[in-house]
């Protein structure tokens, strides 16, 4: 009786390999072969590397072979966020405009998984330009939530939660903007952690909105998320934003958490996310982790954050300004899409530019560009663009304020479990209104944590619990998102995963 | 028919002067020589294979990220200084968004409310001939940006209208960029466009004694444009302002003014309006031409640059900075023409010839400041005007020139071998004194060979023996030339005529 080693957490498959009880060839395989079975209906990724991660997957083996494991998850294999340059593999964002770029350099963040030794299996579906909640917005197709085929996985990165939800790959990086990271999370009863802003490079990071987007690890366990952290983050000259100093250590937080005992922590529910708009089974599931969060020896007070009720508002002013800027490189002059004009002799850059433009991008950046080029005009940046950014510094302000009151912030990281396909995509302020509770973390810079902590009753459908911490205190939602996790691991008697259905084709 | 626009009327300069008062303002940018570009660390060195110093930052590949060039920093602050601008405690970087083939993230990276520099003055000194003149200029901001790429339209036009097709070369796109733009310039009448081109000259001068920058107009590090308007004369306002580009040398700064002044005076007196509008200097023809039209219609939807940092220079650092300076141009004239002794005109032949610092150097590597002066000015200025190329760039040091001239004051070698020393080392042959060796070329002192040669000079010659003889010490020139051409130029001149004037007094 062979192992199915896509059933392992990644702390596990380190532990195998370093045992010598298998090679990351046979692991990775492993995963591929799990992506063929079931990638089909999931649609979690955009392109496969088999060639590239099983090349790699050699090396790491003599590499181990050598004596010399390159870190702790040398020859475990993960998925990468279609949004992230990776050096010779197809890189889209999720859009037809870089349809067949194939980058000529990597992100820091995949670079750094390779120099650690990480199998690289493919690029994760999203929504286009990660501007989304439901991956519906990609190009090429919406990536299917693996417990409900019919209902969305989150977004932007759908396709990186859904590959780890599917056990298509023990891990997974994705970008959060608003809730990219956490969201997918929450509807897909995986990990996703959002780092400190400044805590990951985001060189390579193909940006939404630069001063909000940071990339995170995406996995089934938060000590997972805490291994593939300490990979991927610490300071980088090639990004100015990038913060020189240590990210703490996490692992260590997360062991502290496991142990079940959080005596003496004081945690911070959010007055202001809760009421019309939440789902009641989603309220329960967060009454009941508070209280376990209490049983363990919490402090649960309630905290106050009268200015996020308008983070939403000033969100989709920064982003949209900020994206309208950054999308303006896709001009088919350099790479990417180029679509010439129809009917015209003799076409000038300017019309190529156009009908480039009109063709390769979607509804929803067409939306944003024109949003983003308005807030941004003269005559109205003060109104909106220069607004916002004092609301973003108020916004800031209250969570300083609660974090001298409370040592994390607490809330359901979604108002809402995974809603069907088509529900929402013609409805953009409905759909928008997914990012409620995960936004002002992006707008102050702090990390933030989901953990899956159940299924809401009306639906059978998981939820997630956010945990929030002041900037450079990621060790902290580590340290209570562990803690969380090991007591619902304790009353379920194993992970929440282990309930989704088996999913069509695959060999169980 | 059709007419372009640089073929309209013109009002003589000194009518338009006296219906009319113009305002001029100066942008001048200035590409800093910093090894490295602005965001990211390829090379700036000019003259490359096209797109081979590139990399995903200036290419603006997607998820690329700038980092700031400290060394430009530098520089700039070190601009801002010598042009007694107060240095931004903190600022910040500003994407300027427009779509243009040659930018490639169609925005540059700019500053916009938030100059490094700000609030200076420099003085600069004319002489329309009446005596110099001091006009302080003021500055308004002293700005960092980024280059974009270079456009080469393919075909007959040369222009992008009408081109086949178009080439664009990125290894300019990133290059560091100093903007200096100066407040309004008022009140300096018909010497306006002398104004403007001293002002040039003047920040040239400077910019290269701080040598952050090669400052080569011609090759397009140092680029001006220039603003002009009108107001009628004694009424104290502005008018409507053209911005002409593409004005690439120190004379064409001040035709480029003259020629506004007369332009927008006619059409002003027409009864019309000037449109306001980018102009092109054309060199050829010496008008400009309307280029497109720039009305305040045009949004750049600046806002702060979200991958940067906020640049905060240390006030320490500053003060240490400001304490480095070079000496102000016009002080270290002063000094150094008192020094050498050179008139008010040798000074200014070596000024405009770009030879000051050489000079200086020559002087300091041992050489007499007139030998010094007379080798860069005449031999050396004729070689480098027949190959179009500075001064600076002909392959021979001051340290050589130096060389040469002690060889000469030696007695080693003449002036006329001199020159075949600079052809030596000019061509690569080495230094001066390899050159000698090599060529052969050292005087003669063998008095035996140098006797020979005199005697048969007089042997040949009676006739002018015989004039020499009888006083006529003028004709012993055709004996020495005898005796040179025999040494084959390589004899003491001086010598030869002392042997001739022995033997035929």
């Amino acid at each position: 009786m062979s192992t199915d080693w896509t059933r392992k957490t990644a702390a596990e498959l380190a532990d195998a390999l370093a045992a010598g009880e298998t090679s990351s060839v046979e692991l990775t395989r492993a995963h591929l072969d799990r992506i063929a079975q079931v990638d089909g209906p999931v649609h979690a990724f955009l392109h496969v590397d088999a060639d590239g991660a099983l090349a790699q997957a050699q090396a790491s083996d003599e590499r181990r072979a050598a004596g010399g494991p390159a870190s702790s998850l040398d020859g475990v294999p993960i998925a990468v966020k279609d949004v992230l340059a990776t050096k010779g593999v197809p890189t889209t964002c999720g859009s037809r405009i870089l349809e067949g770029w194939v980058p000529p350099y990597d992100a820091t963040v995949v670079a750094r998984l390779r120099e650690a030794g990480l199998p690289i299996l493919g690029k994760t579906n999203m929504d286009e330009f990660a501007m989304g909640s439901s991956t519906e917005h990609s190009a090429y197709g919406t990536t299917h939530n693996p417990w409900d085929l019919d209902r969305i996985p989150g977004g932007s990165g759908g396709g990186s939660a859904a590959a780890v939800a599917a056990f298509e790959a023990p891990l997974a990086v994705g970008t959060d903007t608003g809730g990219s990271i956490r969201q997918p999370g929450a509807v897909t009863g995986t990990v996703g952690v959002k780092p400190t802003y400044g805590g990951v490079s985001r060189y390579g990071l193909v940006a939404l909105a630069n001063s909000l987007d940071q990339a995170g690890p995406v996995t089934r366990t938060v000590l997972d998320a805490a291994l593939l952290h300490e990979v991927i983050g610490g300071h980088d000259p090639l990004d100015s934003t990038s913060i020189d100093q240590p990210i703490g250590n996490l692992v260590e937080a997360v062991k502290q958490g496991s142990s079940g005992d959080l005596s003496g922590v004081r945690v911070g529910v959010i007055t202001e996310m809760s009421g019309e708009g939440w789902q009641p089974g989603v309220l329960a599931r967060f009454q009941d982790s508070l209280d376990l969060l209490t049983k363990a020896g919490a402090e649960v007070v309630e905290v106050s954050c009268p200015t996020f009720v308008h983070a939403l508002a000033t969100y989709y002013l920064i982003l949209p300004a900020e994206a309208s800027s950054n999308l303006a490189r896709f001009d088919a002059m350099r790479y990417g899409l180029r679509v010439l004009p129809e009917g015209v002799a003799d076409p000038s850059a300017e019309e190529v530019m156009r009908a480039t433009r009109d063709a390769g991008f979607g509804p929803e950046v067409k939306r944003r560009i024109i949003l983003g080029t308005y807030a941004l005009s003269s005559g109205y940046y003060d109104a909106y663009y220069g607004q916002a950014q004092k609301v973003r510094t108020l916004i800031s302000r209250d969570f300083a304020n609660a974090f001298e009151q409370v040592e994390v912030l607490v809330s359901p990281t979604a108002p809402t479990t995974a809603f069907p396909i088509g529900e929402k995509v013609d409805d953009p302020l409905a759909m928008y209104l997914n990012d409620l509770a995960t936004i002002p973390a992006n707008l102050a810079g702090v990390p933030g944590i989901s953990v899956p902590n159940g299924l809401a009753d009306e639906d059978e459908l998981p939820s997630g619990f956010q945990v929030l911490a002041p900037a450079l205190a990621d060790d902290r939602v580590y340290r209570v998102g562990a803690a969380l996790e090991a007591l619902l691991a304790g009353e379920w008697g194993g992970p929440l995963l282990d309930r989704a259905p088996a999913l069509e084709g695959a060999a169980r | 028919m059709t007419s372009t626009s640089t073929t309209g009327a013109l009002l003589a300069f000194e009518e338009a002067l006296a219906k009319f008062d113009p305002a001029m303002g100066l942008e001048v940018h200035v590409e800093l020589s910093t090894a490295s570009k602005m965001f990211c660390g390829c090379s700036t060195e000019f003259g490359h294979e096209p797109n081979t110093q590139v990399c995903p930052t200036c290419l603006g590949l997607p998820g690329s990220m700038p980092a700031v060039n400290a060394r430009a920093v530098e520089s700039a602050v070190r601009i801002g200084l010598a042009l007694n601008c107060r240095i931004a405690e903190w600022c910040r970087f500003a994407r300027k968004n427009y779509f243009y083939p040659d930018m490639p993230k169609n925005f540059q990276t700019s500053q916009y409310d938030e100059p490094i520099c700000f609030d200076g003055w420099t003085d600069v000194e004319v002489d329309a001939g009446d005596g110099p003149e001091t006009f302080r200029v003021e500055i308004e901001r002293a700005h960092m940006e980024e280059d974009t790429g270079k456009s080469l339209h393919v075909g007959t036009s040369g222009r992008i209208h009408g081109a086949d097709y178009s080439l664009v070369d990125y290894n300019r796109a990133g290059i560091p960029l100093i903007e200096i733009v100066t407040r309004p310039i008022t009140g300096a009448r018909e010497k306006a466009p002398l104004v403007a081109r001293a002002y040039v000259a003047h920040l040239r001068e400077l910019i290269l004694a701080l040598g952050v920058s090669d400052a080569r107009m011609e090759q397009g590090s140092m680029r001006c444009d220039v603003n002009l308007s009108l107001a009628p004369a004694g009424s104290g306002g502005l008018g409507t302002r053209t911005e002409t580009k593409n004005v690439n040398s120190l004379r064409s700064v001040e035709r480029a003014a003259r020629y506004e002044i007369s332009r927008q005076a006619a059409v002003l007196e027409a009864g019309g309006t000037v449109l306001q509008e980018t102009r092109h200097w054309q060199e050829d023809t010496g008008a400009t031409r309307s280029g497109r039209e720039k009305s305040d219609a045009e949004d750049y939807r600046y806002f702060p640059e979200p991958d940067l940092v906020p640049v905060a220079p240390d006030p320490a650092w500053v003060e240490k900075l400001r304490a480095g300076l070079p000496e102000p141009p016009r002080e270290r004239r002063a000094r150094l023409q008192q020094e050498w002794g050179f008139s008010d005109l040798e000074m200014r032949d070596t000024v405009g010839a770009g030879a000051l610092a050489l000079v200086e150097q020559t002087i300091a590597a041992g050489a007499a400041p007139q030998a010094a002066r007379k080798w860069w000015l005449s031999e050396l200025a004729r070689r480098s005007n027949e190959q179009g190329i500075d001064l600076t760039e002909l392959p021979i040091t001051p340290g050589h020139v130096a060389r040469i001239q002690a060889l000469v004051d030696e007695g080693a070698i003449n002036d006329k071998l001199a020159r075949q020393v600079f052809d030596g080392v000019l061509a690569g042959e080495g230094d001066p004194d390899a050159v000698v060796a090599a060529r052969g070329l050292a005087v003669v002192c063998d008095e035996g060979a140098l006797s020979g040669a005199v005697d048969r000079a007089i042997e040949a010659n009676p006739d002018v023996a015989q004039k020499i003889r009888d006083g006529k010490v003028a004709a012993a020139g055709a004996l020495i030339g005898a005796v040179m051409k025999e040494m084959r130029g390589q004899a003491d001149a001086g010598r030869v005529r002392e042997l001739i004037l022995e033997r035929l007094s």
